[in-house]
């Protein structure tokens, strides 16, 4: 049976153990004396048998199904031949690999063996039983837990209570999902990291002033000594993400403000809109803009006074990124300065402040942590940035903080890293992890930065 | 005539339910609008006038908010507005500094004059307007600044002080006149935001009175404050008709009665009667303040 059909008959055992629950409910009630005997309404120990025939069934599913293909895996290896089952790990999976592709058809039977064939016979038959035993084992568990429900219906039981109880409980889990997949993503970056590490030392790699991941193959190979300085891409990054902060914070911080305290409600109306396009449109098609329009337009206007620009430089990438980020900064910002009460800003004006004074000293001030969540946002995005920096900064890591040359950030290294073959024992590839792991913190970093910054500037109003 | 015709949809909806007796006297302001004119009775106009109404009206747009208001503040007195909700007082008073300019759709039409001039004429200066003509809200609007800063904020725009000794000298003068500043002189550097709603009151108007308005106007001052609050309020607002004139709009009749020497009835946007305070309680002329006064209407 599929897990598909499995699901819907669970729903539909929920939905008759609910109405089964209240309705033993209403016969218990009237067997006291009337629907107000009962501690809670009808519908509660509906909610209550339905949860109970639910959750724990929804548990064995999952546990099933986390355990079903190892489970599986031992049993089809277990009637192996004994000198199959003696192969090194690696080839036994491939055996094993061939004997699930045979079985699920997407092998023909002249690449196999005698035995691999009759494996892949008993592997069929172990599904089919499996797959029954687990539907069985779930309505059975199921039909129990409503049952057990349904037999606590009483007067005193406070099934309300119980229902709002286990309601919590769905929801604190569902809030530690993200909390465990973040956990989950920080591990799986950092066990690779950690044997990065391992081949490169942590302080070549925090503090080393040159990128060059390139690892010799054979030994003296020309031009093979691989050094994996961080920095360089560090300063790329943070030299392309201050170019884009400084175009995307200035602009987008005062179109909000225009928009928000003088412009027309018509011209909100269409203007927002259009800049909220900007955020919608792909960063590849950004890149072809940076790449072909602006970064050569930089060049020229900076050779016309006489400053040597590269085609590739951060400058562009920088400037074209900025924009791309100017509508996270607007719209955040728009609706944050709305938020801040009008009867602060009738304060302000009727004591006699200009517009302009009463924007600089009263509203921005109370909107500030909205607004530097907004840029805080757009700087993580920049961060984050990848397409845009390839096709428009290049690829190479010098270490500069003139904009006007080519540089690199730690996102585009890791997407160069990581293409084309992998080799998951040369720190050429493991590079790429501790790269990632860096870039998580300097972001935690960041975060913190600006948390910090709005607790101690915030001003709270009512 | 659109204007007149919602004007009538706003009072049968205030009426709707009440006494038939009401539903007449309404009926007659209604003969009135069509011609359009109207007597206040009482005594508008005072000789020594600070602020001057003359046939002012106000519009939202195509509804129109004030009919044809003349109306006197008289130099160092309080002057009271009282009326049902929705008969026009706040708007009235707000367009005696201009704050309903911050409305795109409002239109003043009459004139106003402080000292004599015009404070509508093209020239005006909203801003210098505003210092004169300082206001004070419904709901205790302190700015999310420490209490020193809130007060400061009027006298820092307009250049008041020179240096920070007499930065604090302004400010504890309009703390004290706002009797506030032995409650908060060890704290001034606390959020304003953290007193109590009274003491936020006191703290607007403090803030109101640094930049040593001529007027201040109030808009229904006490509406959010327990009755300590507002007692405390009121005595303020004696203590400060010594050196300022002030405009209240109230709802509670006896606040009207307690602080103002002169009341003035609005009533859908007319202002119906106005004269000594003493004698619109005792004896009211008009039909409909008689109403009000009496509990009978709105």
């Amino acid at each position: 049976m599929q897990t598909t059909t499995v699901f819907l008959i669970l729903i539909a055992l929920c939905v008759i153990s609910f109405y089964t629950g209240r309705k033993r409910s209403q016969i218990v009630a009237m067997q006291h004396g009337g629907l107000d005997t009962l501690h809670s309404l009808p519908n509660h120990y509906g909610y209550m048998a339905a949860v109970w025939a639910a959750l724990p069934a929804l548990f064995v599913l999952l546990v099933w199904m986390g355990f079903e293909s190892s489970v599986l895996h031992a049993l089809v290896v277990g009637q192996l031949p004994q000198n199959i089952q003696q192969l090194p790990p690696d080839e036994l999976g491939l055996y094993y690999n061939q004997v699930q592709g045979f079985a699920r058809g997407a092998i023909d039977s002249a690449q196999l063996d005698e035995a691999q064939i009759s494996a892949a016979e008993y592997y069929i038959r172990t599904v089919t039983s499996f797959s029954q035993m687990k539907a069985t084992l779930v309505f059975v568990v199921a039909i129990i837990g409503a049952l057990l429900a349904i037999r606590r219906v009483t007067p005193v039981f406070r099934a309300r209570n119980h229902v709002e109880k286990i309601f919590e409980w769905v929801l604190f889990s569902s809030s530690f999902v993200a909390v465990l997949t973040t956990l989950g993503i920080v591990l799986s970056v950092m066990f690779e990291a950690i044997r990065f590490f391992q081949i490169i030392p942590v302080q070549d790699f925090l503090f080393g002033l040159q990128w060059s991941p390139q690892m010799a193959i054979r030994a003296n190979q020309v031009a093979a000594s691989g050094s994996f300085g961080f920095v360089p891409l560090l300063v790329g990054t943070l030299l392309i993400s201050t170019v884009a902060l400084l175009i995307a914070v200035p602009i987008g911080l005062m179109s909000a403000i225009y928009l928000s305290e003088y412009a027309s409600r018509r011209f909100r109306a269409v203007t927002k809109p259009v800049l909220e396009i900007l955020a919608g449109v792909p960063t590849v098609v950004y890149g072809f803009f940076a790449a072909l329009t602006v970064a050569p337009f930089i060049r020229e206007m900076g050779e016309s006074v006489g400053l040597n620009v590269a085609s590739e430089s951060a400058m562009a990438a920088g400037l074209v990124m900025g924009i791309m980020i100017i509508p996270f900064v607007m719209s955040l910002s728009d609706d944050i300065i709305n938020a801040v009460p009008v009867s602060l800003r009738e304060a302000s004006l009727g004591m006699g402040a200009t517009m302009n004074e009463t924007i600089r000293k009263v509203v921005l001030p109370a909107a500030l942590p909205g607004i530097v969540g907004g840029i805080l946002l757009a700087a993580s995005r920049a961060i984050g940035e990848t397409m845009i920096v390839v096709m428009a900064a290049g690829l190479s890591a010098k270490l500069t903080i003139n904009p006007l040359e080519a540089v690199t950030t730690i996102t585009v290294q890791i997407v160069t890293l990581l293409v084309g073959d992998q080799e998951f024992d040369n720190p050429k590839t493991l590079a790429a992890f501790a790269l990632g792991l860096v870039l998580f913190f300097v972001t935690l970093l960041l975060n913190f930065i600006a948390l910090h910054v709005v607790r101690k500037y915030r001003e709270q109003y009512e | 005539m659109s204007a007149i015709a919602t004007i009538t949809d706003i009072k049968t909806q205030n009426i709707e339910g009440k006494v038939p007796m009401d539903k007449r006297s309404a009926l007659e302001i209604e003969s009135q609008d069509a011609t359009d004119t109207y007597e206040t009775i009482g005594t508008p106009r005072v000789d020594n006038a600070k602020m001057s109404a003359r046939h002012v009206n106000v519009f939202y747009g195509e509804k129109q908010a004030i009919l044809d208001v003349s109306l006197d503040i008289g130099r160092n007195e309080v002057l009271a507005m009282i009326g049902p909700s929705g008969c026009g007082k706040s708007t009235f008073l707000r367009t005696l500094n201009r704050m309903n300019d911050i409305i795109p759709i409002c239109k003043v039409r009459g004139d106003i004059t402080l000292e004599g001039e015009d404070i509508y004429k093209s020239d005006q200066d909203t801003v210098m307007l505003r210092a004169r003509v300082g206001m004070v809200f419904q709901k205790p609007n302190p700015f999310p600044k420490s209490i020193y800063e809130n007060v400061a904020y009027g006298p820092r725009i307009h250049g008041l002080a020179h240096s920070k000794a007499e930065m604090d000298e302004i400010v504890e003068q309009s703390l004290r006149r706002a009797s506030l500043f032995d409650e908060v002189k060890d704290q001034l550097d606390k959020p304003g935001t953290g007193l109590s709603g009274g003491q936020q009151q006191r703290l607007c108007i403090a803030r109101a009175i640094a930049v040593s308005p001529e007027v201040i106007l109030m808009d229904e001052p006490c509406s959010a404050l327990d009755p300590i609050a507002t007692a405390r309020i009121e005595e303020l607002i004696d203590d400060l008709k010594e050196k300022y004139t002030i405009a209240i709009v109230t709802h509670s009749m006896q606040q009207a009665a307690r602080v103002s020497q002169r009341t003035a009835y609005f009533h859908l946007g007319k202002l119906i009667e106005v004269g000594e305070t003493k004698e619109i309680f005792t004896f009211p002329k008009h039909q409909l303040t008689e109403n009000y006064i009496t509990g009978r209407f709105g």
